[in-house]
């Protein structure tokens, strides 16, 4: 018996010792913060954080290193709240930061802190369609055709879907007054859709790498960069109406206190509002937050889009319930 | 009676050393590493009602997901089955050129990430790929179809019988096919009659653990199978994660907790049907 | 004599059709097996392969010796070895147990071996998170030990929970290949050494190991590759990239970042894996190749 007590400790001695050798990684001098994101910010990122860390430098005289992450916005969110050690969030919903803010770790008012309702730049919903655009997609009337194939991911599992959703239902309720009417337009928009990726990077390798769906629907951004890696192969379609994304960032209080990472992740998030940092937003196709860099790049955002916001469907937390939750809209219409 | 009970005693007593502490070291690990993280998860779940347990887990697309995974799975193991005896009887009875690079591959389904894996066969059975596009000339679909997860499922499960049944062939007498030879046996019947029930404990151990996997499977899935509630063809690994999108850990704790459930009888079933196997070979 | 002769010509003919049967068996075997491999395992490998050289050598190996590559590799590389140690530790403990003993509750504890094999890897993810996460169970204990010792030690999210995610998607392995080698086997040789007065070891060297050897390499083989493909349950544990990600997440990260060249990088990333996999198959041909040799010789003689 005494054996087994003694294997006992040894394994247990041992796997301490796992954990300590794990984080025996280097906290060397350099100040190192961790910006969790989502999917559609990777190439964005990589360019501002070099862009910031020379402004940094020169400003404190000091070095920074941000490390980054990025997966679906709300597995992000998610991760946070389980203990993944952010300094800072830029997640693709508003919504995505008040679960983390429910949590403690970030105060409230986290809102309030930085310009436009902390939302630094924005993004609305286009359609991508091959070079030529055989079935002749304008608007989302179109989409609900006959015969044309549809791709967008799954509201259920991925955000950018969501704000898919949404838009539609923008333009069905702007179209139709009668409710009855516009569900009848979602249900045959989604019966359109023949794959509903997870997220959405997976639609949009669907529909460039696979070749499947006349119809990607897609954030703006994502649209102009397939555009701009395939050149001569896709075209942007604007419809006329579509909704603001505002995707949303904020300093992870709690975690930035153990860090003692304050200065640098306020740092961060403010200097995104920098003309610098707000003109490379524009070159990788999210719309600045500031008004008159955005208009220098009228050429490349379509303005004349009407937007709707999360706050004509009543907040996130309404949109989820009434549209999203199962059993509710997009359940009954689309299944 | 008293003589019963001395022999029961014996029977007891173990003569091989070690028992004590193999048996202390197995059920450490095994609760440091699998049981208690698992039983944190299972915690959420029991703390639902039954009542909503029970609706939660037969949501209409939840339901639907399990049929899709375990009727996908069946069908991937069983074609596992067939083809990993022939891959493994190729490999151990024949000798031909090249059949040590053939021996090799067998094991890729393990090296290629999941994610990988599951990209790759997208592309290669989609309408556009080499393999979907002849295929989609005949009217076959595979990618974002039920096929489609079965090809996934294949490739993921296919290791798992043919190094099971592997070994076994190896150490299988060559006089047991001699004897049934010259008894005048013919070959199909010698391998039907003699040589399948001895794999029999094999063929079911990759059977069950490829069907296992293949309930389990997420990364190489998700990509072929188009997701779609509408076709049914949402795999529960899938649903899932849908449920932790929403941060609804009581969701997907529940459906975690069916799954285990699932997959822990299903292994049982093997151990069982392993060990009555090995006690008839002990006794004979 | 007539008839004897007929009668020999009958069984010639017997034998002849049936060697003639038994080589087309043989080569409608092997054809199955080649297309089987062929269509299921070297297409995909294939694609893999022509994909990572789109861009021709140069821009191959800019891609595989990235830093952010080069960092997840090393991660990996940690993650396995650790794995397999404890795991080849582990299976030889469990397997002894399980086929040498009888005692009560041996089938349940060989199935909660097993289970591992068949939880989803979003499971898994989930459980270690809910047990070292910041809402786990344990998290206060981490918090204790790190606010007394001023450490900063970490698991979820860090190397740690990298390495014990590895360790449990690959835990039953091993065993997994020695236990039906052991219960074909039998205990007698084991019970009649230990009555003879042997030690557990010396039984264990020199009666148990030689028969289980390759069963044990093949374990351990098979327990390698998986630790090296593992993607769903670190994905859940790791998020950092160039810090605690691991080469399956950085090849998803490279594809997900959906441009031409990082999706060749990110198949670039991929071809690493398999040829650290093909390396380990080789190795162990040879070595198989050697015993087998050894073995023969030694018989011969």
């Amino acid at each position: 018996m005494k054996k087994i007590y003694k294997m006992q400790a040894v394994l247990l001695a041992a796997c301490v010792f796992t954990g300590l050798a794990g984080c025996g990684r280097e906290k060397s001098n350099i100040m190192t913060i961790t910006n969790v994101s989502y999917d559609a910010t990777r190439e964005f990122y990589e360019s501002y954080n070099e862009i910031f860390k020379s402004y940094y430098e020169e400003k404190y005289g000091e070095p920074v290193n941000v490390i980054q992450s990025h997966a679906g916005s709300g597995s992000q969110a998610r991760s946070v709240v389980e203990g993944c050690n952010a300094d800072v969030v830029t997640l693709a919903l508003e919504h995505d930061i008040s679960l983390i803010e429910k949590t403690g770790l970030v105060d409230s008012g986290w809102k309030q802190e930085y310009d436009n309702d902390s939302a630094p730049y924005t993004s609305t919903m286009v359609f991508l369609v091959r070079k030529g655009n055989e079935k002749n997609i304008k608007d989302w009337d179109d989409l609900i055709k006959d015969g044309v194939e549809v791709i967008t991911p799954d509201p259920k599992s991925s955000g950018g879907a969501c704000w898919n959703f949404l838009a539609a239902l923008s333009y069905a309720r702007e179209k139709y007054t009668d409710t009855a009417k516009q569900n009848e337009f979602i249900k045959k928009l989604y019966a359109n859709v023949s794959v509903l990726d997870s997220g959405a990077r997976g639609s949009a390798t669907t529909f460039v790498e696979n070749q499947k769906g006349d119809v990607l629907i897609a954030w703006e951004n994502e649209a102009m960069m397939t555009v701009a890696n395939y050149p001569g192969q896709y075209e942007i379609v604007t419809p006329s109406v579509s909704i603001l994304a505002q995707p949303s960032v904020a300093v992870v209080d709690d975690n930035v206190k153990v860090n003692k990472s304050g200065q640098a992740a306020g740092e961060y998030l403010s200097y995104l509002y920098s003309e610098n940092a707000q003109r490379l937003v524009a070159d990788y196709g999210y719309r600045p937050s500031d008004e008159k860099i955005l208009n220098e790049y009228s050429d490349k955002f379509n303005l004349n889009v009407k937007c709707t916001t999360i706050n004509d469907f009543g907040g996130w937390d309404n949109a989820y319930k009434q549209y999203f939750d199962d059993g509710a809209l997009f359940d009954k219409l689309c299944n | 009676m008293e003589e019963t009970v001395k022999l029961k005693k014996a029977k007891k007593t173990r003569v091989i050393p070690g028992f004590k502490l193999t048996m202390g070291i197995t059920v450490t690990m095994l609760s440091l590493i699998v049981l208690i993280p698992l039983a944190s998860v299972m915690v959420y779940s029991l703390k639902l009602p039954p009542s909503e347990f029970i609706k939660l887990i037969t949501k209409q697309n939840v339901v639907y997901a399990f049929t899709t995974s375990i009727v996908c799975s069946f069908i991937a193991a069983v074609i596992n089955v067939i083809f990993g005896v022939i891959l493994a009887w190729t490999l151990v009875k024949y000798d031909f050129p090249g059949k040590r690079i053939l021996d090799g591959f067998i094991e890729l389904p393990f090296a290629l990430p999941t994610a990988v894996a599951g990209i790759t066969l997208s592309k290669m059975y989609s309408d556009t790929g080499i393999l979907g596009k002849p295929l989609a000339a005949i009217g076959i679909k595979v990618s974002y179809t039920h096929l489609g997860i079965i090809v996934a499922l294949i490739f993921i499960g296919i290791p798992f019988v043919v190094r099971n049944v592997q070994p076994v062939l190896e150490k299988l007498d060559g006089q047991y096919e001699e004897a049934a030879y010259i008894l005048g046996a013919s070959p199909s019947k010698t391998f039907f009659k003699v040589i399948l029930p001895e794999l029999r404990p094999a063929i079911l151990t990759g059977f069950g653990l490829a069907f296992a996997r293949g309930i389990g499977e997420y990364g190489s899935v998700i990509y072929i199978s188009g997701n779609s509630a509408k076709e049914h063809t949402q795999v529960v690994s899938y649903v899932i994660m849908q449920k932790l999108s929403y941060i609804d850990y009581a969701s997907a704790t529940a459906i975690a907790l069916v799954m285990l459930v699932i997959s822990f009888l299903l292994l049982f079933a093997i151990n069982v049907i392993q060990m009555k196997q090995a006690k008839r070979t002990n006794n004979i | 004599m007539a008839d004897d002769k007929n009668r020999m010509g009958k069984v010639m003919n017997e034998q002849e059709k049936f060697e003639k049967r038994k080589k087309i068996t043989k080569y409608v075997l092997i054809t199955i097996s080649v297309l089987f491999v062929f269509f299921m395992l070297v297409m995909p490998l294939f694609c893999i392969v022509s994909s990572s050289l789109k861009q021709g050598l140069g821009f191959y190996f800019k891609s595989v010796s990235s830093k952010y590559v080069v960092s997840a590799l090393k991660v990996t590389l940690f993650a396995t070895v650790i794995a397999v140690v404890i795991n080849t530790f582990f299976g030889l403990c469990a397997a002894w147990v399980t086929t040498k003993f009888s005692f009560k509750g041996k089938q349940v504890l060989a199935t909660l071996i097993d289970i591992p094999f068949s939880i989803s890897p979003v499971i898994v993810g989930l459980a270690f998170l809910m047990t070292f996460g910041r809402l786990g169970w344990f998290y206060p204990v981490i918090r204790w030990f790190n606010s007394v010792f001023g450490a900063n030690v970490r698991i979820a999210f860090a190397i740690p929970g990298v390495v014990l995610a590895t360790i449990f998607v690959t835990f039953p392995f091993v065993s997994r290949e020695i236990i039906p080698v052991l219960n074909a086997q039998g205990k007698d040789e084991e019970e009649a050494a230990a009555l003879m007065g042997a030690g557990g070891f010396k039984i264990f060297f020199k009666i148990t190991f030689p028969q289980i050897k390759w069963a044990l390499i093949y374990g351990i083989i098979l327990c390698t590759s998986r630790a090296l493909g593992e993607f769903g349950a670190v994905n859940a544990l790791s998020k950092t990239r160039g810090e605690t990600f691991t080469l399956p997440l950085e090849i998803d990260a490279l594809y997900m970042s959906g441009t031409e060249n990082s999706i060749t990088a990110a198949f670039a990333a991929s071809s690493i894996l398999v040829i650290i996999a093909v390396v380990v198959l080789v190795l162990r041909n040879i070595l198989e190749y050697r015993a087998k040799k050894k073995g023969q010789e030694q018989a011969a003689s």
